[in-house]
């Protein structure tokens, strides 16, 4: 056991990188996918068949060819995904920065995957507001805008949020993957690094390794378990 | 979809129903547009188009292309013979620790009165202190990455010296993740029966094992089916994750050609286009079934008890992980 003491600030390292990752993941999806939700509620046909076949490839496709696409399809066309390194951003998360592409591909990769989730727990919400409501709101003469912005959108949000909250979940886990397509210092990778290159007994690293999991998963669904049953009493 | 643009929009008028036609068609092109500048080109630039890079997976007449679909074909008899291995057993064990949970838990409410006090408090005790194991036993799979599950047995069996082939590694590893998950889908399906099944079951002088495999499993299953197909979703794409322990998949076998061929893009299309085939034709079912499920209940009087937002978070696991709730 003594492993989690004298590698304690690996383990923080890779506990840190992890949640970079997943910080900048949920921010990047949450936009994609709100886009694609845009997309795919519109009223133009063509925008969404865009939306559809996105949500189609993406969420019937397992991360890891995400993955493998951006890890070794990228290179193949010769970027490095540089469109990622976003001024302001990268100064705050310096991986994003550095000049192994690997965090960004990776980002890339979780982004494109998981905002398909996102676009679909965004559109179950807003198909969760009864029609009647939306009707009710144009009869008084709302306009588009403001039938989203006052009656659409609050309703729907509410319906959004626990489905939402367990896509990130399920983001943070997918992000344990990043650690075997190169990024150096992650969560999962350390658990290799001192194991296999070190050589540190298994159990006790494994044991770390999943607290560290643990302490971002777990709190977040008891936060949502609440969330559902607060909700469950309020209809 | 049509009910979709209910919601937001009124049925579109003729003055309407121009703009949406004029709109399609400034959407129609500009997508052209930017599929041939952003897509297109790149991809023809670089040389991505060429027969050389395509042939070995499309053209029948080329010199490899038997072999290459022989390898595809190996790969992917591995990745549904690991995907059904783990179904099944997931399936056997979710359902029993879901019974197990359940059966702890109404345990746990008991007072075993009429038995000598040390002993009933021993028993309460006991049950108490099982449930809570599962519990957490429950949540600590439940938050881990199956990728690390399976990387964990792959690593941490041998360390007892237990080996077996890496089959049975990816099999362990996704069966103790979603054993997990069916136990929970399964669990919450029950609970979320109707109370006066169960007080109907006693009335007629059902023990409580006979109530739960006889009269509430039953319909746990019915209720969760399309939550538990979503599942299986998940376990098809989940058994990608082969790779890392170098169990020979349709992803492995993939690497393996590229080595050869050199084609990364190319092959990787094919394999997404294999796994997107697969698993969309399993969404589908899963659809139907919650269809023909909710147009059954209507006639019991009773609205279809929905899990989508089981479904949907199910779905969101693949490939890497679960969701909380």
């Amino acid at each position: 056991m003594s492993v989690l003491i004298d590698k304690f600030d690996v383990f923080a390292g890779g506990f840190w990188l992890t949640l970079q990752i997943c910080v900048l993941a949920a921010i990047g999806a949450l936009i994609l996918g709100a886009v694609m939700a845009v997309l795919r509620i519109s009223p133009v046909p063509p925008l969404r068949a865009v939306g559809t076949a996105y949500v189609t490839v993406f969420r019937n496709m397992p991360l890891t060819v995400v993955m493998f696409f951006a890890a070794f399809g990228l290179p193949a066309l010769g970027s490095n995904a540089d469109f990622l390194r976003i001024p302001v951003l990268d100064s705050l998360f310096t991986r994003l920065g550095t000049d192994l592409p690997y965090f960004r591909f990776a980002l890339l990769a979780l982004v494109l995957y998981t905002a398909a989730f996102v676009c679909e727990a965004l559109r179950s919400g807003v198909n969760a507001v009864p029609p009647g409501q939306a009707e009710a709101a144009r009869s008084l003469g709302l306009t588009f805008g403001q039938n989203l912005r006052h009656v659409v959108l609050p309703q729907s949000w509410k319906a959004s949020v626990v489905p939402l909250g367990s896509v990130i979940i399920a983001m943070i886990k997918n992000s344990a993957l990043i650690g075997f397509f190169g990024v150096v210092g992650d969560l999962s990778q350390t658990a290799d690094q001192l194991t296999s290159a070190e050589g540190y007994a298994f159990i006790p690293v494994a044991v770390g390794i999943s607290i560290g999991y643990l302490i971002m998963t777990v709190p977040l669904g008891a936060l949502l378990d609440r969330l559902e049953k607060r909700q469950a009493v309020a209809r | 979809m049509s009910q979709q643009t209910s919601v937001l929009y009124d049925v579109p008028g003729p003055r309407q129903r121009r703009i949406t036609l004029i709109g399609s068609i400034v959407a129609t092109v500009l997508l052209a547009v930017g599929a041939y500048f952003l897509i297109y080109r790149p991809l023809d630039d670089k040389g991505q188009f060429s027969m050389e890079l395509w042939g070995p997976l499309v053209d029948p007449s080329h010199e490899n292309f038997s072999q290459v679909w022989d390898r595809i074909g190996f790969g992917l008899k591995n990745t549904l013979t690991a995907a059904v291995l783990a179904i099944v057993a997931s399936l056997v064990v979710g359902t029993l620790l879901g019974l197990l949970r359940i059966q702890l838990k109404s345990l746990t409410r008991r007072r075993f009165t009429g038995l000598a006090t040390p002993l009933a408090y021993l028993l309460r005790g006991l049950s108490g202190t099982l449930s809570a194991v599962t519990r957490v036993c429950v949540e600590v799979f439940r938050g881990l990455p199956v990728v690390l599950t399976i990387f964990f047995v792959a690593r941490g069996f041998p360390e007892f010296g237990i080996s077996f082939d890496s089959l049975w590694y990816l099999v362990i590893g996704l069966t103790v993740y979603n054993s997990v998950v069916i136990a929970e889908i399964l669990r919450s399906g029950m609970e979320g029966l109707p109370g006066g099944q169960a007080e109907a079951a006693a009335a007629i002088g059902l023990s409580p094992a006979q109530t739960t495999r006889m009269i509430l499993l039953p319909q746990a299953f019915r209720i969760m089916l399309p939550a538990l197909i979503s599942q299986l979703v998940v376990v098809l794409k989940d058994t990608s994750l082969g790779f890392i322990i170098s169990y020979e998949e349709t992803l492995n076998i993939g690497k393996q050609l590229i080595g050869v061929l050199d084609n990364p893009i190319q092959v990787y299309v094919v394999i997404a286009a294999l796994f997107i085939l697969f698993n969309y034709s399993l969404s589908k079912l899963a659809q139907y079934v919650q269809r023909r499920l909710s147009r059954g209940r209507k006639s019991a009087g009773t609205s279809a008890p929905q899990p989508p937002a089981t479904a949907l978070v199910s779905q969101a696991e693949g490939g890497g992980g679960g969701g909380g709730n």
